[in-house]
């Protein structure tokens, strides 16, 4: 921009944030309005999870025994040790955004590198998991393998189980590539308490898929544990 | 700009409960509650989700606007949910053993579960022990 541009502006206004875009009468409108259009974004996504786990409900209900046997197949270690993880990395993220709002850069950059070493650890217990699942041909499709009765409707939970956690792992990689950016630009000191929009942005967006997984962990590995149906 | 600094006890609190929340499910699963295994699981999810949108995610301090955009996404979520599910789980409640409407409510509660199965009805190599 030319520097006689800025001169005329300044005329006009004063001294103003360089974040702040002109449309906005001040930097609290412009942080309000973007965190409105991320929460409409998490509406969409709202919607997109809960359809998946109505069809995951109507099929449970038809098929109790089917959802029991099948969830006995998964690890309920690495279920539980990757939820222990998540709602750790939810708490990093956290950590995180409060860095971003009292101005501690090089904190920021720390609980950002750490909620993404912990989304990593994450997805690493996941491929395992999946690793297994293609091993003992659980995988839905023409070689899915399973005895008794109960196989082609325990195909059906794992086309869920694969459906709800892939697409869950797309979101997480999808964070990490989110937090690799606002970490560098945090790196770069692009911050300040006065505007940390998109740590804030990307937080609200890693809770999110944090609360997804709160649901599925109960939802995919402890179906029947007790053992009242099968 | 205005946004509201919690102090790092709140998050760690938050964590701390959310972990017991975990175990607390953990525990429950193998306890038999008969059919009420699915409910406590749900609710014990849904108030972990709640203490994350809270406090986690800011809407404990958040503007009326963000707060009434939250609720409808919960709204419509239960509107999908309860409207479903009251024609698929009610299905049948109805149907006596004489009356003309019996015989095809039946087939409607068969209906799906039949056509949903045909297509994945396995093929004796696919179920053949390893």
């Amino acid at each position: 921009m030319p520097d006689g541009t800025i001169a005329a502006h300044d005329e006009h206004q004063g001294h103003h944030h360089p974040a702040l875009q002109h449309h906005f009468q001040d930097l609290d409108q412009q942080h309000e309005a973007s965190t409105l259009g991320m929460w409409l974004f998490l509406v969409t996504e709202v919607m997109f999870f809960g359809g998946l786990i109505l069809a995951y409900t109507l099929y449970r209900v038809w098929y109790p025994t089917a959802w029991a046997l099948g969830s006995e197949e998964l690890n309920i270690y690495l279920g539980g040790f990757n939820t222990i993880v998540l709602i750790g990395s939810s708490l990093t993220m956290a950590l995180a955004v409060r860095s971003a709002q009292t101005g501690a850069q090089r904190a920021t950059v720390g609980w950002l590198l750490l909620t993404m070493a912990l989304g990593l650890t994450f997805l690493i217990v996941k491929f395992f998991e999946y690793r297994e699942k293609f091993l003992t041909g659980h995988v839905p499709g023409p070689n899915f393998r399973f005895e008794g009765p109960e196989a082609p409707h325990v195909q059906i939970f794992f086309s869920l189980y694969f459906a709800l956690t892939g697409v869950h792992a797309l979101h997480m990689v999808i964070g990490l590539g989110l937090m690799t950016v606002i970490t560098i630009m945090s790196y770069r000191k692009r911050f300040s308490p006065e505007w940390y929009t998109p740590v804030e942005l990307g937080g609200l967006y890693w809770h999110f898929v944090d609360i997804v997984w709160i649901f599925l962990f109960p939802l995919l590995y402890l179906v029947d544990r007790s053992h009242h149906i099968v | 700009m205005s946004g509201h600094v919690s102090p790092k006890s709140t998050y760690f609190t938050i964590f701390g409960a959310l972990m017991v929340c975990t175990i607390l499910t953990v525990l429950a699963a193998f306890v038999n509650l008969g059919d009420l295994n699915f409910p406590v699981a749900l609710t014990i999810a849904v108030f972990k989700a709640t203490l994350v949108v809270l406090f986690f995610m800011h809407v404990k301090y958040g503007s009326k606007l963000t707060k009434l955009i939250v609720g409808t996404a919960f709204f419509f979520l239960g509107i999908m949910l309860t409207l479903t599910l009251s024609d698929y789980l009610s299905r049948g409640w109805f149907t006596s053993a004489r009356g003309s409407t019996s015989a095809a409510s039946i087939t409607n509660i068969t209906g799906p579960l039949t056509t949903g199965a045909r297509p994945l009805e396995p093929t004796p190599q696919n179920n053949s022990p390893k």
